[in-house]
């Protein structure tokens, strides 16, 4: 199942919904592109919603820390929603999951971000 | 004690996405025929990914004329994974730590570490040409009634 993003915005912030699996290839390019082009337009609060993320791989997890460097790059705000017990898991294995602000209910993450 | 029969089965692919998704697919199929839960069967199979996109991509470059050899093996005590490449050859101790602080932000790098938190044992093997990886997950007494 390859991935699939789809962009939408609440109170300033935007969320992609992402489903699929992160992984080397069309996944992690997808995730790459998408997150390139709100940089490109300006946008600071981003959330990336990863509830119906089946799998990723260590390239799918090497994507989520580029983009979460380049939009702290951009002055913006990158941060994750929803993480599968998987996700999780490698997150934490990978001494990741301190380094991201993990939201697990929406409303709260949207209010969360800086403006 | 009676001799018991060893599984094995080998698969030698082009050095491509799809051979990773392929070989990832059939490891994930032949460990849970011996026993393992969900989670580590999910979880050597994403060993076995590792170790296969390396080998596609670090080991052959994606090269047309290089290919991939997977092999998996179930013994009494023990699943074994090898995973082979025709490249130039790799040294272990040159990868960086993808914990420490240096390099807890970089993109990639994180390959060799997941597969030695998921698997019991992780061995690497310089061929003439290539690597070959050989990656173990220990069976509990449960899972040789499997």
């Amino acid at each position: 199942m390859s991935m699939k993003v789809s962009t939408r915005q609440v109170d300033g912030v935007t969320i992609l919904d992402l489903s699929g699996r992160i992984t080397l290839g069309e996944g992690s390019v997808t995730l790459r592109d998408a997150v390139r082009d709100l940089v490109a337009k300006g946008d600071k609060n981003i959330l990336l919603n990863l509830g119906d993320v089946s799998y990723i791989d260590s390239s799918g997890i090497g994507e989520l820390v580029s983009a979460f460097t380049s939009v702290k790059n951009s002055g913006g705000e990158l941060k994750l929603l929803n993480l599968t017990k998987k996700v999780h898991d490698l997150l934490q294995i990978t001494k990741l999951y301190t380094v991201f602000d993990v939201k697990d209910d929406e409303t709260s993450a949207v209010g969360s971000f800086t403006r | 004690m009676p001799n018991t029969p060893t599984t094995r089965t080998s698969l030698t692919l082009a050095s491509t996405l799809e051979t990773v998704d392929r070989v990832e697919h059939e490891a994930e199929s032949f460990a849970a025929r011996f026993g393992f839960n969900e989670d580590d069967v999910s979880s050597i199979a994403m060993a076995v990914r590792e170790a296969t996109v390396n080998a596609v991509i670090h080991g052959n470059a994606y090269s047309q004329d290089k290919q991939v050899t997977a092999s998996f093996e179930a013994t009494e005590n023990e699943l074994v994974f090898r995973i082979s490449d025709q490249g130039t050859g790799f040294n272990e101790e040159s990868i960086p730590d993808p914990l420490s602080p240096e390099n807890i932000l970089r993109g990639s790098g994180r390959g060799v570490f997941l597969m030695k938190a998921f698997m019991d044992e992780v061995h690497f093997r310089q061929l003439s040409p290539g690597t070959e990886l050989t990656l173990i997950k220990h069976r509990t007494p449960e899972q040789h009634a499997a």
